[in-house]
């Protein structure tokens, strides 16, 4: 048994969100590059040269790379052998506050969503999941997740018979349909199977993935392929300003299903795909 | 090539806005987002005037994040237009003339768009830091309590935006991607 302080939690969620907010994924970047080389646009051009730009702006450590700086998700593996001397939850959210605090980030949640809507002033609570793993340590994984993209969220009850093109037209038409708002090029975050929630969580945590990385078997990786050449027929282009790269790749994550139904939850990630890992 | 194009946006400068033009910005516009729009209209239906002479006006609808104590502005670019279709018609017909914004608009915000020769306007989305950089001051005009919702006034200097919706029916996001599209 490992004893870890959740002190340390706390310092490293704090830390990781605020580098997360300024500097772009290495991968992330190296896939706009490619993208500025393979628009046809020129206004979808314009919109990547700008991101780029944007980002070296961001990485000086003065500026976070979005006004946008998320609501504060966490995914957490905890090996099953550590002990965590301290309140958990209470560390992750002290780490959200001072990391959004002093990294100078916007503190976007509210509380009573459904009435008086106010502001929390310190980004908390973090939206958190944890899952049990072999092993000693903890990894701790963040996302500030933007609201343009988040708010595009699609569920998708399929049926069997649905299938395969049933999944291909669900995510086409959901990108279509969002259109520029999502900050396009996006990474597409799909969730196959298991239940409603199940399917969620599948779909967002696709997007931790490096970008382009293809799925776990052929099945998916060809799933993948497809929607992301079709995607990249619909036109709507960086911003949706016209354009051949609508999104940067598709991410997909399976798991098996009850007989009667086929879940799919399709989670946008904007071009601003910040996410960052840790192991304590 | 971008135009320069001054602010407030004068009926003849509007007149020459085609849906696609790239367009530097300089002078003066306000930053508004969901919060703020619903003060706005709240006070409109008790007979109370805006906050700001809307009239001829530009809102740019962004929430930046908190300024470091030596810079004017934080991370500076738009949020989603599409929220703001419930409020946007009333702030149109009391006035304004043009929006700042990312995503498209429905219909009604269309038509009262072109009915009063307004036009809407896009910035590119996650790129607050490369923005910001066009903003040369910023203060607080209204709702301070609202936090980064607040209503701020901005000065800016070649502010990059693309015209996405003209006075004459014109809609980027329509046209520019039937160019591209090949199914």
């Amino acid at each position: 048994m490992r004893e870890i302080n959740s002190s340390l939690v706390t310092e490293k969620v704090a830390r990781l969100f605020q580098e997360a907010n300024y500097s772009l994924p290495e991968d992330v970047v190296a896939a706009l590059k490619k993208a500025q080389k393979t628009e046809e646009s020129e206004r979808g051009r314009e919109v990547l040269r700008q991101v780029l730009e944007n980002a070296e702006i961001a990485a000086g450590g003065e500026i976070p790379l979005c006004q946008d700086t998320g609501v504060a998700v966490v995914f957490l593996e905890i090996g099953q052998d550590v002990h965590i001397d301290g309140d958990l939850t209470v560390a992750i959210n002290e780490g959200v506050r001072r990391g959004y605090q002093a990294g100078y980030l916007r503190k976007s949640m509210v509380v009573r969503p459904l009435s008086e809507r106010r502001n929390s002033e310190d980004n908390t609570p973090a939206v958190i999941h944890t899952e049990i793993v072999a092993g000693d340590t903890i990894k701790v994984s963040v996302m500030p997740k933007g609201g343009g993209a988040e708010n595009m969220t699609r569920l998708a009850m399929l049926t069997p018979a649905q299938g395969r093109q049933g999944i291909v037209d669900f995510a086409l038409s959901v990108v279509d349909e969002a259109g520029g708002a999502p900050c396009p090029p996006v990474i597409i975050g799909i969730g196959i199977g298991g239940t409603a929630e199940k399917a969620a969580l599948l779909a967002k945590k696709a997007l931790l993935r490096r970008v382009g990385e293809p799925g776990a078997d052929p099945d998916t990786a060809g799933l993948e392929k497809e929607i992301l050449e079709r995607t990249n027929r619909l036109g709507i282009g960086p911003m949706g300003y016209g354009g051949r790269v609508t999104a940067l790749a598709v991410h997909a994550e399976v798991f098996p299903c009850h007989i009667a139904s086929l879940p799919v939850v399709v989670n946008l990630q904007c071009h601003s795909a910040r996410h960052l890992t840790a192991t304590i | 090539m971008a135009k320069k194009v001054k602010l407030p946006l004068s009926e003849e400068t509007i007149a020459g806005l085609k849906a696609g033009d790239k367009l530097l910005l300089s002078g003066t516009f306000y930053a508004a987002r969901d919060a703020a729009h619903r003060r706005m209209l709240a006070d409109l239906e008790k007979g109370k005037p805006l906050p700001f002479d809307i009239r001829g006006e530009t809102i740019y609808f962004m929430g930046p994040t908190p300024a470091r104590p030596d810079r004017i502005i934080g991370s500076a670019g738009p949020t989603t237009s599409g929220r703001m279709d419930a409020y946007s018609p009333v702030l149109i017909s009391a006035g304004l003339k043009a929006m700042i914004g990312k995503g498209k608009r429905n219909q009604t915000v269309k038509g009262v768009t072109k009915r009063h020769r307004a036009v809407y306007l896009g910035a590119t989305g996650g790129a607050g830091a490369l923005l910001s950089r066009s903003i040369q001051r910023a203060e607080v005009v209204a709702y301070p309590e609202l936090g980064a919702e607040a209503i701020l006034r901005l000065e800016v200097s070649d502010f990059p935006v693309v015209v996405i919706n003209d006075i004459y029916g014109g809609d980027l996001y329509e046209s520019a991607k039937l160019d591209y599209r090949l199914e």
